[in-house]
């Protein structure tokens, strides 16, 4: 007889592979049409656009003001510790390039356009519009997916360094106006304790993250089913699926990452 | 000429067409009728290969794409296809230009310089002008419908496909669509297939009737013949219709 709860894993074990079998089909046809396909340079600046530049805001008020906790924060330890505030710049400008600039921004973006993405393409696909392009000779692989894939491997990289960028200065403005440490002494701790290195590792693990995120919204999009509320589900499903991802891929990657010497 | 063999399609367990055959000659027009959720959409996903059939094959000018997965041969026999969808199925991010254009973008090797021309062509074939820079958000349910007809005229294909083509317009307008679909079929020898549960409207326009009912066609006819049948399901359905058999 049939157990509900080993039926329960069960069904979800086969649901998983399901998805897995058919996100794999999807990316084996998203590699076909990259090389075989004309470039769509309008849609692909659109979604550039709406990637990317629609999220400079976000990206930029969550990075400026992580920046600057994280040096009041260590600041005041420090303070706390030693009696003075000792490489603020180092410990902020570390934190940002490894791991907060490029998971923060990851994650900021999965929740915007990574949600964007999710229903634009659901809606098209409950309202036969994926249909309509099939019917027009455009492939929406092609039309639809490339692009998306090429902008959010361009723009996320970008978003990550301006990220990077404003959590430094915001880290080196709490630490002029709160700590007393001036300008030059937190670049110094920067340039001093910092190689190449520590911005390439955070800097290459937003092309994982930005593949992974591409992948989450453009299958969730295209699998959408049940109308209006099918795309709310659907789009929620991507914005959480892709977040916690960012979280598990980043050890991983960070990992590897590190076995390498990056 | 589309040449339909023992073509079946189930969505799990639920056989929606069962081994249906049926050849739809040149300059034609097909329509499929029949009460709602009984596969009529399916049948015509299933002809441009929107859905995969089970088994079966779907012979269009010799070549079978019932299961074929070159998407270039598919998308060659595609070039030669119109389709209107139930529900207009327009972009909503683009224009009524870009829209009606778009099919000449892919299918034809027109310039992008004739396009406005073309484009302003076929909207004033369905009774509509001056809508170009308009985006679908802002046209009614019925101009949806009649632009997403110009659409899919616009790169003048051999073979159209409507899914319920007047489904939710106005008397006026259902008229002008209906004088439509006979002058492309009449005028310019368009083979159509229309799937619609308008008995009336089927019976009008076509060339041969087919009554779809648990995956097979249980009578396929000239309308004149099709009235007549003895089929009894196709009399209930004619009862339902408000007609009668003369």
């Amino acid at each position: 007889m049939k157990h509900p709860v080993t039926e329960y894993i069960g069904r979800e074990f086969m649901n998983l592979a399901e998805a897995l079998g058919a996100a794999a089909l999807m990316l084996k046809s998203v590699f076909f049409w990259f090389f075989r396909s004309k470039f769509e340079a309008r849609e692909t600046v659109k979604q550039a656009v709406t990637i990317g530049v629609d999220s400079l805001t976000v990206v930029a008020l969550t990075s400026f003001f992580t920046g600057m906790v994280l040096s009041l924060q260590s600041g005041q330890s420090s303070k706390n510790l030693f009696n003075e505030p000792l490489y603020i710049g180092t410990l902020v400008a570390f934190s940002m390039l490894k791991e907060l600039g490029p998971v923060l921004t990851c994650i900021v973006v999965a929740g915007r356009a990574g949600a964007v993405v999710t229903a634009e393409i659901g809606t098209m696909k409950v309202t036969e519009q994926i249909d309509a392009l099939y019917t027009l000779g455009t492939n929406p692989t092609r039309y639809l997916l490339v692009p998306r894939y090429i902008a959010f491997m361009i723009m996320l990289p970008l978003l990550t360094v301006f990220a990077d960028f404003l959590g430094i200065f915001g880290g080196c403005l709490v630490g002029m106006v709160k700590l007393d440490v001036p300008s030059t002494v937190f670049m110094n701790d920067i340039y001093t304790y910092l190689e190449i290195y520590d911005f390439m590792h955070g800097f290459l693990k937003t092309f994982v993250f930005a593949f992974m995120i591409a992948t989450v919204s453009c299958y969730k999009g295209l699998n959408t089913k049940g109308g209006a509320e099918g795309v709310g589900k659907a789009t929620t499903e991507a914005v959480v699926t892709s977040m916690v991802l960012v979280m598990v891929l980043d050890y991983f990657v960070s990992a590897v990452l590190v076995a390498v010497g990056i | 000429m589309i040449e339909i063999k023992n073509l079946s399609k189930a969505f799990g367990e639920k056989v929606i067409l069962n081994d249906i055959s049926v050849d739809i000659k040149e300059g034609e027009l097909f329509s499929v009728i029949g009460p709602s959720g009984m596969g009529k959409s399916t049948f015509i996903k299933c002809l441009v290969r929107l859905l995969r059939p089970e088994s079966g094959s779907i012979i269009v000018d010799g070549q079978d794409i019932a299961s074929t997965s070159n998407e270039f041969a598919l998308a060659r026999v595609r070039r030669s296809f119109g389709y209107l969808f139930q529900e207009g199925a327009l972009f909503d991010s683009l224009t009524v230009l870009e829209n009606v254009a778009f099919g000449l973008k892919y299918l034809t090797d027109i310039h992008k310089s004739e396009y406005p021309r073309i484009v302003k062509e076929k909207l004033a074939l369905v009774g509509l002008k001056d809508v170009e820079h308009l985006k679908p958000s802002e046209l009614s349910v019925g101009m949806k419908k009649r632009v997403s007809l110009a659409r899919s005229i616009a790169p003048e294909p051999k073979y159209m496909f409507y899914d319920e083509p007047t489904t939710g317009l106005d008397p006026v307008t259902t008229g002008m669509v209906k004088e439509l679909i006979t002058d492309m079929r009449e005028k310019l020898r368009i083979t159509s297939v229309v799937v619609t549960h308008d008995l009336k409207l089927a019976l009008e326009i076509s060339s041969r009737v087919a009554m779809l009912l648990d995956g097979k066609f249980v009578e396929a006819a000239a309308p004149a013949e099709f009235r007549q049948s003895e089929n009894k399901a196709v009399k209930e359905f004619m009862e339902i219709s408000g007609l009668s058999r003369e």
